[in-house]
């Protein structure tokens, strides 16, 4: 790692004016791919702002039927959290399938939406949810907040305070690990409310998550999996790479939306 | 069975070195600090290929905390030579292997991404890589051949000056001409074509070392993560010419696994040593995982093509071979054995085969070294004979268990077309139980029962074979090997009655400290927590070979029976004295010196005690003390062998394969400790499956390394297996006093096939290449949906 | 230099550390309790897990001042010097462990584990919560049983008895 400050101010505000007055800050929330990127010298933050120190900020709250959770909230807390298994248990067990027991202990939402790794499995329910991304500065529809690989809407010095999640009717979350480094290789979230039906996809697309638009069409008509069958996936949009070329990441994710379908109506 | 009994050869004794272990109090190199230590960083090359122009070390060496920067030049300057290959072999023509140079840190050339470059030594890691951004080194990159598949072509780019077309050497084993008549009269020939895959070791600690100079005595003394600390002290000596070995100590302490991947001498170690006297500090590195991908040994890497010429009834007539080897950019320290005499000369498998012909063609391209990893060279053998003995089975419509069978050896000892000659076994006992242990007759019903759910089942055999405690000395040196392969055992019996054991032998998690012990118990009849075993010390042990190859049991534990041999003779020398005896009365049973046929006697305690107080017994005649060493050579490797059995499940939907029941029933010979036997079988098992379903080591076409860390290199994981059903036969081992054989490496050996053969089984095609990724299943099953609609 | 204050084994600790400093090198480093390890940089193959405040963490993704304040528990505060931890003794009687090198966060992860699962772990829950930690010596066939047998040993004394 090269050398950096370290702050862990006790108030959003704090950490607002720091983003905006320190050279080169960086956020450190569950610090759980920011740390392993820092070892490999791969950034050099000028100061690491710690949001640990902020009080409230991993709340986990029921709200409108649906749950808000706090920034901080690690998947551990989410995947056991009474208020998301009462409200949107599928949104608990992606929770529990996230990295392994000691990452989920640390690794926050706020953090693994910030960062839209296009691996990570939270930007999928969001999309598929259409959460509202709660910031320091506005309130985000997840539609508008995911902009491309590790790109967001985030501007400079805005924080993620929350994430807001209405319930849906039927939801679930499959996912197909990447055999080595167990990230999404294609994850899919199905989610079925009063308007419709969204299905998100992580872990395979060029560009990040996405939403699949040719699913959703089918599975609003038709909440089966054999509506599925012969739904098109435009294999040129997703990712081709050691593990997997574009066809089989297709084929993964035409298979997990389907199992993800099956579930949720289970 | 607890510490303060004797304990038998055959009990599930539990282990003495656990107890550090699980309470963190181990102690591994990088658990070790010196006082006064400064830290390596390594700047290791960005290319494949590349002519170093300028190194200017200027601006490093101004850098907060740094203690020195070193290069290749520096090293040069000071007359030390560069890394060696200890095995000779000869080509087809009789000319000696090509071996280019192999400097610790790069002089004028970088050949493969991660070459050490130079070093950079400063007070902490951090500040020694911060200092090492400051390096301005100006490359020349040159074409590199990554690809072992065109290094040997017309126009690649040259390696090595030494090594026209890439080539080391063209080697060859076996009778050409019985192999073509074999094959002129053969009414079936089987070919098969292999990619013996490139995998990364990934011992879980990785390297370290610790260099030390005591300008006072002008010693060193060296730290490190070795299977084998005196065959690195020898060859730091003797080739390296950092010291005379009487000047360099090294110890290995605690060892976090090796799978042959800490056997050999690297550059960070020897450079670790020689900076401490440059520096005038202890110098000390930890390798990171990332730097382990980059440039610890990798293993196997092979291409094949194999010929099997059979009559109609299945009954093989002689087998072609065809292998190039993937050498790396440098001959690493046993290199060059891997591919040949550790590969070729088990070609027989558990076969009677009337002729056998193998060439070996071994290559440098600009990739990390190549060397032994667990199995070396006995894995690619095995995976080449059970592949195609199973394709020849299905080509010819026999019940692949049933063509194995037609083709075992039987009689024994055999003597195979390719210098072994076997010296015991029952193939066909570890076949009949590893089937009745599968319930193979009941597996078209559970594969009927998958197909329901959606699942292709598939069963695959591998009958694999190994040769182990690679020795005689005299014969391997007839081959090329630069060392002896004996072991070494000193038994110290304290005047108290408790026991040193002082091994050459190495352990790195096999055990040793509880095997090694539990042999002395039993053999002196004292409570195993009285005898401690001693190794990987240079000062304490005075030589050894160490452990690799799964020579330690039947090698490393014969030379301590020669030595408890030898104790006892003494000692009952002395008891004679003091019962007043004569010597051929004294017999020695549970611990106790009694003279026959009567109820006069001493405890091994008193007579130890005896011996040092020399009071009773003339020592004109009867040195006192009691304290043995031996050096044991055997009179041949010993041949491990049994029968795995894999049966998997396939979902044709995303290509995964979930391993469903592994039998594995192995003829290790004697067994002293069947519950560290077993753990051997299940972490070679677990390597095994590796090798075939997830593990490679992927360079770009610019010799980038793609896989370089757990992100893309995919290491097993507990999900990924069953619980593994162990069983043994036994055939005793004649060539050893206990009758021995090694088990170390038998799983690792014996599962590549055996999941190979088991998917093929599955998806009904022979054209399933390691690793077998989910990926790659998937596109096979879905092609066999294509050709069944199409049929 | 930031200054840092916690619990490690029951043992209040105190030092001026870098921002960058890990915790595992904090450990390791600072107050030479070297059964932790470190086996890899991608925070995958857990051989660095300890406890802080109670919940398994992968020491060498978690800077020292992040545990500031808190409790940490490493493999050498399990149980008191000289005694074992039943969890510690199961990997002993069961041959969990090889090398050793991967032990103390086996141990670590399998304390977690019964933390928030409990004492009765089948085989398939052990291998799946086993998914943070890599060993290459055993093939996990007996760290399996072990985090077993551990675990049945940790359960409650009235519960042990039924």
């Amino acid at each position: 790692m090269y050398a950096f400050d370290y702050r862990r101010p006790s108030a959003l505000d704090e950490v607002v004016s720091l983003l905006g007055g320190l050279e080169e800050p960086k956020l450190l929330a569950g610090g759980q791919t920011l740390l392993p990127t820092l070892k490999q010298r791969l950034a050099q933050p000028g100061t690491l702002v710690d949001l640990a120190g902020i009080p409230g900020l991993a709340d986990i709250a029921a709200e409108g039927g649906g749950v808000r959770i706090g920034a901080m909230a690690t998947h551990a807390r989410v995947a056991t959290s009474d208020v998301v298994r009462a409200a949107i248990p599928a949104l608990a067990e992606l929770a529990a399938v996230i990295g392994d027991p000691a990452v989920r202990n640390r690794g926050t939402i706020g953090g693994s939406v910030a960062n839209n790794d296009p691996t990570a499995d939270y930007p999928a329910a969001c999309l598929a949810l259409g959460a509202m991304i709660v910031t320091t500065a506005r309130r985000i529809p997840a539609d508008e907040f995911f902009a491309g690989l590790f790109e967001t809407a985030l501007g400079e010095d805005e924080v993620i305070v929350a994430i807001e999640f209405p319930r849906p009717e039927l939801a679930a979350y499959r996912k197909f690990r990447n055999p080595a480094s167990r990230y999404a290789m294609a994850g899919v979230f199905v989610a079925r409310t009063g308007e419709g039906v969204r299905v998100a996809v992580t872990g395979a697309g060029q560009s990040g998550v996405f939403r699949w638009g040719a699913a959703e069409a089918a599975l609003t008509d038709d909440f089966t999996a054999a509506a599925l069958e012969s739904v098109p996936l435009d294999a040129s949009d997703l990712m081709s790479d050691l593990h997997g070329g574009a066809d089989y990441r297709a084929q993964l994710v035409k298979v997990m939306a389907k199992r993800a379908v099956e579930a949720a109506a289970r | 069975m607890n510490a303060s009994t004797v304990t038998p050869i055959g009990a599930p004794v539990r282990r003495k070195e656990d107890k550090r272990f699980i309470t963190g109090k181990g102690r591994y190199t990088d658990d070790l600090s010196r006082p006064g230590q400064a830290h390596a960083y390594f700047l290791r090359s960005p290319y494949a290929h590349a002519r170093i122009r300028t190194i200017d070390t200027a601006a490093a060496a101004e850098m907060p905390g740094v203690v020195g920067v070193l290069t290749g030049r520096d090293l040069a300057q000071d007359g030390l030579g560069g890394l060696i290959c200890g095995w000779m072999i000869n080509s087809k023509d009789g000319s000696p292997m090509r071996a280019g140079a192999h400097p610790a840190l790069a002089v004028d050339t970088v050949r493969y991404v991660g070459d050490h470059v130079a070093v950079v030594i400063a007070e902490t890691l951090n500040l020694a890589k911060d200092a090492a951004a400051a390096l301005a080194v100006e490359y020349e990159v040159l074409p590199a051949v990554p690809d072992l598949a065109v290094a040997q072509a017309q126009g690649a780019a040259q390696i090595h000056e030494a090594a026209p077309n890439n080539t080391v050497f063209e080697w060859e084993l076996g009778d050409r001409a019985a192999v073509e008549a074999a094959f002129a009269q053969a009414a079936h020939v089987t070919e098969i074509d292999i990619v013996n895959n490139r995998l990364a070791p990934n011992p879980m600690e990785p390297r370290a070392a610790i260099g030390e100079y005591d300008a006072g005595d002008e010693a060193y003394t060296l730290w490190t993560t070795s299977q084998n600390p005196h065959v690195a002290r020898l060859v730091l000596s003797a080739f390296v010419g950092l010291a005379p070995e009487n000047k360099l100590r090294v110890i290995a302490p605690d060892v976090g696994g090796g799978f042959g991947s800490k056997i050999f001498i690297y550059a960070e170690e020897t450079v670790c040593a020689w900076a401490a006297k440059k520096v005038g500090r202890p110098v000390k590195w930890t390798c990171e995982r990332g730097e382990a991908f980059l440039c610890d040994a990798h293993g196997r890497d092979h291409v094949t093509k194999g010929r099997l010429a059979l009559d109609a009834q299945g009954k093989i007539l002689g087998f072609q071979v065809k292998t190039i080897a993937n050498m790396g950019a440098y001959l690493s320290t046993f290199a060059s054995c891997v591919p040949t005499y550790l590969y070729a000369t088990l070609l027989s498998g558990q076969y009677a085969i009337p002729a056998i012909y193998c060439e070996v063609d071994a290559v440098y391209t600009n990739t990390a070294p190549v060397d032994a990893y667990r199995g070396a060279g006995r894995p690619e053998a095995t995976f080449l004979v059970e592949r195609i003995v199973d394709k020849a089975a299905r080509e010819l419509g026999i019940d692949p268990a049933e063509m194995r069978r037609r083709n075992f050896i039987t009689a024994f000892p055999h003597q195979t077309p390719v210098i072994m000659c076997y010296d015991a076994g029952d193939y066909a006992a570890s076949l009949d139980k590893a089937l009745e242990m599968a319930d193979y007759a009941g597996f078209p019903a559970r594969r009927a029962e998958a197909e329901r759910r959606g699942k292709l089942r598939g069963i695959g055999l591998s009958n694999y074979i190994e040769a182990c405690g690679i020795a005689p000395s005299a014969a391997v040196g007839s081959l090329g090997a630069g060392v002896g392969l004996w072991e070494s055992a000193e038994v110290r019996v304290n005047p108290t009655g408790n026991v040193e054991v002082l091994t050459g032998s190495h352990s790195h998690g096999q055990g040793h400290e509880t095997t090694f012990a539990q042999l002395v118990s039993a053999r002196l009849g004292i409570p195993i927590d009285q005898v401690t075993v001693i190794h990987g010390d240079t000062d304490k042990v005075q030589f050894g070979m160490g452990t690799y190859g799964s020579r330690s049991g039947a090698v490393g534990m014969s030379a301590i029976v020669k030595a408890l041999d030898k104790v006892e003779a003494k000692a009952k020398k002395i008891a004679a004295h003091i019962l007043e005896a004569s010597e051929g009365d004294i017999e020695f049973k549970d611990g106790r010196f009694s003279v026959a046929g009567t109820d006069r006697g001493l405890a091994f305690a008193e007579v130890a005690l005896n011996a040092y107080v020399a009071h009773k017994f003339p020592t004109s005649e009867i040195e006192p003390g009691l304290k043995e060493g031996a050096f044991y050579d055997p009179t041949n490797f010993t041949f491990p062998a049994g029968c795995h059995v894999c049966e998997l499940e396939v979902d044709p939907e995303t290509g995964t394969t979930e391993i469903v029941n592994w039998i594995a029933v192995d003829d290790f010979g004697t067994v002293i400790n069947p519950m560290i036997v077993e753990g051997q079988v299940h972490g070679g098992i677990a390597q095994g499956v590796g090798q075939a379903l997830m593990e490679r080591v992927a360079y770009d076409g610019e010799g980038q390394l793609v896989t370089g860390s757990y992100m893309d290199y995919q290491m097993p994981r507990a999900e990924d297996f069953p619980a593994f059903k162990v069983g043994m036969t036994e055939t005793r081992c004649p060539s050893n006093p206990l009758g021995m054989k090694g088990c170390g490496e038998a799983g690792a050996i014996a599962a590549p096939p055996a999941v190979i053969n088991a998917l093929a089984d599955a998806l009904g095609t022979q054209d399933i290449s390691m690793p077998a990724t989910p990926a790659k299943v998937w596109a096979i099953a879905q092609a066999r949906v294509t050709r069944q609609a199409a049929e | 230099m930031t200054h840092v204050s916690m619990t490690v084994n029951g043992r209040a600790v105190s030092a001026d550390v870098e921002p960058r400093m890990l915790l595992v090198q904090f450990l390791r480093e600072k107050l030479l309790l070297t059964g932790t390890h470190v086996g890899c940089d991608t925070s995958q193959c857990g051989a660095c897990v300890v406890q802080v405040d109670g919940a398994a963490v992968k020491s060498c993704t978690l800077l020292a001042v992040q545990a500031d304040g808190c409790a940490v528990l490493t493999i050498e505060g399990l149980a008191p010097s000289g005694a074992l931890h039943p969890m510690q003794e199961a990997f002993r009687e069961h041959h969990g462990l090889q090398c050793g090198f991967c032990t103390p966060g086996m141990i670590m992860t399998a304390m977690d584990m019964v933390a928030r699962l409990g004492p009765d772990l089948d085989e398939a829950t052990i291998r799946e919560n086993l998914d943070g930690n890599l060993c290459r010596c055993t093939g996990y066939h007996n760290i399996v049983k072990a985090v077993a047998a551990g675990a049945r040993a940790m359960a409650p004394a009235s519960a042990a008895a039924e």
